[in-house]
This record gives C-alpha cells, sequence and structure tokens, in this order.
C-alpha cells in the first residue's frame, strides 16, 4: 500500500511493498465481525440438532410475535426518522438563516447531544413525563385528580418521542454543513425575483439539501431501527421491537436459533439503510 | 403591502413596449448605512432618470456595493429614504420592489435548468404559463442564449452563465436593473464584449434603468450616461459621463476615471483669454485651459490627459510645455513616453513617434490643445 513508501525504507519493506499490511486489519475484522456473523448466519439456519433447517425461518417468519416486532420497529423508526427530519429541518434553517447573537453556541449545544448515552434522555423523560414525573405530579396537584392525566410515554409514541429527541442532531449537523454551502447571492437573487421566503426554502434552499437530508435520514432510520436503550428503559407495554425480541428471545427463553434468526432479518434491514446512507453521504461529499 | 407594477396581475399586463416607453427613476434621499458604528455610506442624494445607466464607480470598499443592496432591499438604511419611482421602497422588502439583480459570481440556481433559471422569477410573481414560455424565449433570445434552455448551469461558461443571470433578471420586465460588479469573473476578451452586448441591450430596451457598479472605469466610460464616483462613503462627483471626463471637478475623479496628468499650476492676471479660457503659469510658461471660477494667483491642477499630449506643435497645438524624458515604453499600438515636467511625472500616450527620438535625459517639448485641458481644484481632504 501506498502508505508504506511514508515509513522510513527498511530492507523489509523494499521488497515486499506493504502487501503485508492487509493481514492484521483483515485479521481483526474477520475474528471480531465476519465470524460471529457468519455464526449468526449459520445458527439462524440450523436447528438444535445440528441440522439445516430452513423450515423454522419460514415459521418466525410467518409468526404473530415477529410481525408485530417488525411492525413496531418499521412504525417506530419511520416516525421518529420523519419527527428527526422536521426538527432537524426546522431548528437548521433557523440556526442558518435567521441570524441572531448566540446561534452558534446553540449549533454546537445540540451538537454535544451526539455524545450523550441515548438512555439517559429517556431517564430525564421519565422524571418529566413519567406518572410520578414533574409534569403529572403538578398536574394532578392543580387539578386534584386521582390518576396521572398524561400517559402518552409508556407507549410507541413516548419511545418516537425519545428517539427524535436523540436523534434530530444527526440531521441537523449534516443539514448545516449543507445550508453553510448555500450561496447567499441564490437566496437574494430569488428574492429579488419575487419569491417570497416559503418559496425560496422549497426551491432554492432545499434542493440543496437533498443530499443531506437523505444522509441524516438514512442515518436516523438505521440507528432508530437498532435502537435498544430507549425501547427497553421505556419499557412500555406491548411495545416490542426486533431488538428487544432478539434480546428476550436469547437471554430470556433460550431459543438461540429464533433469535438468530431474527438477527439476520435485523442485520440485512441496517445493511439496507446503511447502503442508503453511503449513497447519500457520498453524493454529498462526507 | 403591494407595489403597482409588480404584482403578479400587472406583470401580465406590462409588455415590453411599455417598459420601453416608461422606465422607473431611483432616487436616493439622504440614504446613510452604518454597521454598528461603522459608517460606510454617508448621507447619499442622487437621482438615477428613467432609463438611464448610470455607474457608480470607485475604489473597492467606498460604500458601491452597499448603496446598491439599499436599492435592493438587503441593506436597511439608518437615515434617508429610497424611491423607485413614485414608491417609496424604504420599508419594502426586496420581493416586492420590482427589480432585476445580477451579481459578480452570477447566483444561478445549481439544480435547475436555464430555462427554469429564468422562468423563477415569473413563477413566484404568479404569472401564467403561456406568458412565462414567451418571457423566456424572448429574454433567452436577447442574450444570445436560446440554443441552451435545457442546459444546466454548470454545464456553461461563466460567460454564459452571466448571460443567463442577465436573462432571469430581464424575464420580470424590472423597473430597474441592478448589476454589481456583472463583469468582474470574466476575462478580458469576454468582458469586453459583454460590455458592447449590455450597451446593445440597452439600446434595445431604452426605457430600462440600470444602475451599474463597478471599479472598472472601462465599463463605465463606454456604459453610462451618468457616472458616480464614490470615495470613503460620499459621492465624490456626480455627472454626465463625457462631461465629468473632459472636465473632472476633483483630482481624484480627474485620476479615478481615465489617466490624468495633473500639472500644479498658478492662475495667471488678465483672467479669461479667448474662447473663454484661462491663463495659468507652469514656471515661465503660460498655458491656457478650461476654467472654472478661479481667480488670478489661485494654486489649481491643470488637467491633460496622456492621450492630448503631441510631440510636435501646430497651430492648434498652441500650449507648450518642455520635459526630460525619462522613460519610453514601447506597447505595439501605443507607445508611453514619461516625462518630468518641473517635478511632476507627465505621460504621453503617442500613436506616432517622431522618425528618432531625443536620448533619455535630454529635454523635449509637449504641445496641447486648449481646449483638452481644464483646471482641477486640488481635493480637499475632510
Ligand atoms: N455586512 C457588513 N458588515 C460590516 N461591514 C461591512 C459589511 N458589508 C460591507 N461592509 C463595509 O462597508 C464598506 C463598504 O463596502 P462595500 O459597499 O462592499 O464597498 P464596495 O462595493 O465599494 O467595494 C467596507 O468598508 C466594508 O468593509
Ligand atoms: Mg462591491
Amino acid at each position: 500500500m501506498a502508505d508504506a513508501a511514508v515509513l522510513p525504507a527498511t530492507p523489509a519493506a523494499r521488497r515486499a511493498p506493504g502487501r503485508f499490511w492487509i493481514v492484521p486489519p483483515a485479521a481483526l475484522l474477520a475474528l471480531l465481525f465476519f465470524y460471529p456473523l457468519a455464526l449468526i448466519v449459520q445458527q439462524a439456519f440450523l436447528d438444535d440438532s445440528g441440522m439445516a433447517n430452513v423450515a423454522e425461518f419460514v415459521r418466525v417468519l410467518h409468526a404473530r410475535f415477529f410481525l408485530n416486532a417488525l411492525i413496531n420497529t418499521i412504525t417506530i423508526s419511520v416516525a421518529a426518522t420523519a419527527g428527526c427530519l422536521i426538527v432537524g429541518l426546522v431548528l437548521g434553517l433557523i440556526l442558518a438563516f435567521v441570524p441572531f447573537p448566540g446561534s452558534g453556541v446553540i449549533a454546537r449545544l445540540i451538537d454535544t447531544f451526539i455524545a450523550l448515552p441515548t438512555f439517559l434522555v429517556t431517564l430525564a423523560f421519565t422524571f418529566i413525563y413519567g406518572s410520578a414525573g414533574m409534569l403529572n405530579a403538578g398536574l394532578m396537584e392543580v387539578f386534584s385528580l386521582q390518576a396521572p392525566p398524561v400517559d402518552f410515554l409508556y407507549s410507541t409514541w413516548g419511545v418516537v418521542l425519545a428517539e427524535v429527541t436523540v436523534y434530530s442532531p444527526f440531521v441537523l449537523r449534516p443539514l448545516l454543513a449543507a445550508f453553510s454551502l448555500v450561496d447567499r447571492g441564490q437566496i437574494e437573487a430569488a428574492s429579488v425575483l419575487g419569491a417570497r421566503p416559503f418559496r425560496i426554502v422549497r426551491q432554492v434552499i432545499l434542493p440543496a439539501a437533498v443530499p443531506a437530508l437523505i444522509a441524516g435520514g438514512s442515518l436516523c432510520l438505521l440507528l432508530t431501527v437498532n435502537e435498544f436503550g430507549i425501547v427497553l428503559f421505556i419499557g412500555a407495554k406491548g411495545v416490542i421491537t426486533l431488538p428487544l425480541l432478539i434480546y428476550s428471545k436469547a437471554i430470556q427463553e433460550s431459543a438461540y436459533q429464533v433469535a438468530c434468526i431474527i438477527a439476520v432479518i435485523n442485520i440485512a434491514l441496517s445493511l439496507g439503510l446503511f447502503g442508503l446512507y453511503r449513497f447519500a453521504a457520498g453524493r454529498l461529499g462526507v | 403591502m403591494s407595489v403597482p407594477a409588480f404584482t403578479g396581475s400587472n406583470v401580465m399586463d406590462v409588455d415590453a413596449a411599455k417598459i420601453r416607453g416608461a422606465g422607473s427613476n431611483v432616487h436616493f434621499d439622504k440614504v446613510s448605512v452604518a454597521y454598528g458604528a461603522h459608517v460606510v455610506l454617508h448621507p447619499l442624494t442622487l437621482d438615477i432618470a428613467p432609463g438611464e445607466i448610470l455607474a457608480m464607480i470607485g475604489p473597492s470598499g467606498s460604500g458601491k456595493t452597499t448603496a446598491l443592496r439599499a436599492v435592493a432591499g438587503f441593506v436597511r438604511p439608518a437615515s434617508g429614504r429610497i424611491r423607485i419611482g413614485a414608491t417609496d421602497v424604504t420599508d419594502l422588502p426586496p420581493y416586492e420592489r420590482g427589480l432585476g439583480m445580477v451579481v459578480q459570481n452570477y447566483a444561478l440556481f445549481p439544480h435547475m435548468r436555464v430555462e427554469d433559471n429564468v422562468a423563477f422569477g415569473l413563477r413566484a410573481q404568479g404569472a401564467d404559463k403561456a406568458l412565462i414560455g414567451e418571457r423566456v424565449k424572448d429574454s433567452l433570445a436577447t442574450v444570445g442564449m436560446s440554443g441552451f434552455s435545457k442546459r444546466y448551469p454548470r454545464e456553461l461558461s461563466g460567460g454564459q452563465q452571466q448571460r443567463v443571470a442577465i436573462a432571469r433578471a430581464l424575464a420580470v420586465r424590472p423597473r430597474v436593473l441592478l448589476l454589481d460588479e456583472p463583469l468582474s469573473a470574466l476575462d478580458a476578451q469576454i468582458r469586453r464584449n459583454m460590455v458592447e452586448e449590455i450597451a446593445k441591450l440597452h439600446r434595445d430596451l431604452p426605457g430600462l434603468t440600470i444602475l451599474y457598479v463597478t471599479h472598472d472605469q472601462t465599463e463605465a466610460l463606454t456604459l453610462a450616461d451618468k457616472i458616480a464616483i464614490m470615495r470613503d462613503g460620499r459621492v465624490s462627483s456626480h455627472g454626465p459621463t463625457t462631461e465629468l471626463y473632459r472636465r473632472p471637478p476633483n483630482r481624484f475623479t480627474a485620476e479615478f476615471l481615465g489617466r490624468a496628468n495633473l500639472l500644479p499650476v498658478t492662475v495667471a492676471e488678465g483672467a479669461a483669454g479667448p474662447k473663454g479660457l484661462a491663463k495659468a503659469k507652469l514656471g515661465d510658461a503660460v498655458l491656457a485651459g478650461a476654467g472654472r471660477s478661479e481667480k488670478p494667483g489661485d494654486r489649481t491642477l491643470l488637467c491633460i490627459r496622456p492621450q492630448h499630449l503631441s510631440l510636435t506643435g501646430d497651430e492648434e497645438h498652441t500650449n507648450r510645455i518642455v520635459g526630460t524624458l525619462k522613460e519610453v515604453h514601447w506597447q505595439g499600438e501605443l507607445t508611453h513616453l514619461v516625462l518630468d515636467v518641473d517635478g511632476t511625472p507627465v505621460r504621453v500616450s503617442a500613436t506616432r513617434l517622431p522618425v528618432s527620438l531625443p536620448e533619455r535625459g535630454s529635454a523635449m517639448p509637449l504641445f496641447f490643445t486648449p481646449g483638452d485641458t481644464s483646471l482641477v481644484p486640488e481635493d480637499v481632504r475632510g
């Protein structure tokens, strides 16, 4: 590899021009990534007696618990991604195009959200919106209610809200990068030609941000499809997603083949979304 | 809040003939602009007549773009009013002002084809389909880009992109066209052609009022009916182009608009000579030049352009000065000589040289016509 040329030319390096260097990373990848992956795929198609068995795979695909989890996963991740796109877009437009003092600080603050563990937000949500949280306690106090009036948190929508909160910065970030590249002259030209702000956003700014939206959106889809911590933490009854199902099949029921079958589907879904993300990110040049 | 000539319905009745007949004037009424405590435009009062091309010219940072952007609505004046035609636009947003604007880097919409770029303004104003199609065709034809309507901006050269930008601005039939250094990004050859094409464009649309901001004196001299010379956020001089060139009202104008030799002279006794020319003394030489209202004894500058200095005298070229030849630069069409006249460097641009030129360092007479000169007061800098 070309990098070897930067090293002092040792005799070894001269004899074999760096070809050796592919071995350690490849070995590491194989050991830590491909091997376990292969094991999972293998397990998915072998029954307990070690015989190849596709029937089980087909059975799981048609099982109620799997289909419910798949629908839950897709609903939650599509809804959360849509939420992230809307929140990211609105915030991005404001931060990039409405000049106000401190917009840079806000942008960086939102950025640091990415550094926080996802379930932390869920924990905070429990304190605020939970049945014993601030909002409910306050409402019960003020209106002398017997039961907590707000209970959306322990539902699909609680999960979606938490995911939107956590993952919006993943849309905001590439959007701000794309917005910063939009020539202000184009916006001004559009304005002089008679376009009002809404039309400028639609016809001048958004087309320039499409790759960023696709990149951020597909990243959100990927992350929310695989989200485990938030769903587990909220623990809403009946809200089982694929990662949660894998967990419960493997750890609680010791049904390893079923867990692996679901995992294979989960992986295929993730890789597809990742491909979409790479494609969009490549067009954006990040 | 609506501007009569700019609402959706009106766009459709204002046809080319009407535009040709009546453009709008632009009036700056004591307009000042400041960024924080930094005043970049001192109260500016200026009128651009309907159908006039006003070139605003001056060094970088003198406030030209700021003045133009105040007309467009992107810069809020700290004080003063701006009127376009009968409308006070000071408080109107840019999209209600009915203007066209073209800037140095074209600012075309990269994801739209040429035809959609040109149609953008009409669509924004809600014009109907038939009209849009017709206007797009017309506007592209006007700038000679008819064959390129399906291209994307990135598939065009710089000069072609700028033509499209002009077509896009013209398609909405603007009341005023604002041009901010429109040719500065183009190379010299294309720039010369484009200057001529803009001149032609204005002959075709004589009612179109144009504010043309540039730092290039050739563009200004070629295109403008009137020129405003900006300096440090103020209008240093303003007047008809030829007038400003022939009789610059101050040193800054004389030097910024074309090249000028400025000889320090003292106004002589005897006031106006024949043809109302003033007499001025440079050392022992008595010279005649077009004066203003100088009094005998005043110290002033005699302005003479390099191409008006002749190496030979005749009955026309009655003014005579003697200098020491310092440098000779041959440039093909022209030869530039630099002489020293009483400590002032004097440039001569000669199309023809005498058979033999004197040695460098030797004395040499120069002749010029009194009518080609003018007396220019030294700048009083505030
Ligand atoms: N947005 C701005 N903020 C602060 N100062 C500015 C801004 N825009 C322009 N200026 C200042 O205003 C002055 C005039 O600028 P400008 O009108 O662009 O000059 P010109 O077009 O003649 O080169 C310059 O000193 C420039 O630094
Ligand atoms: Mg400028």
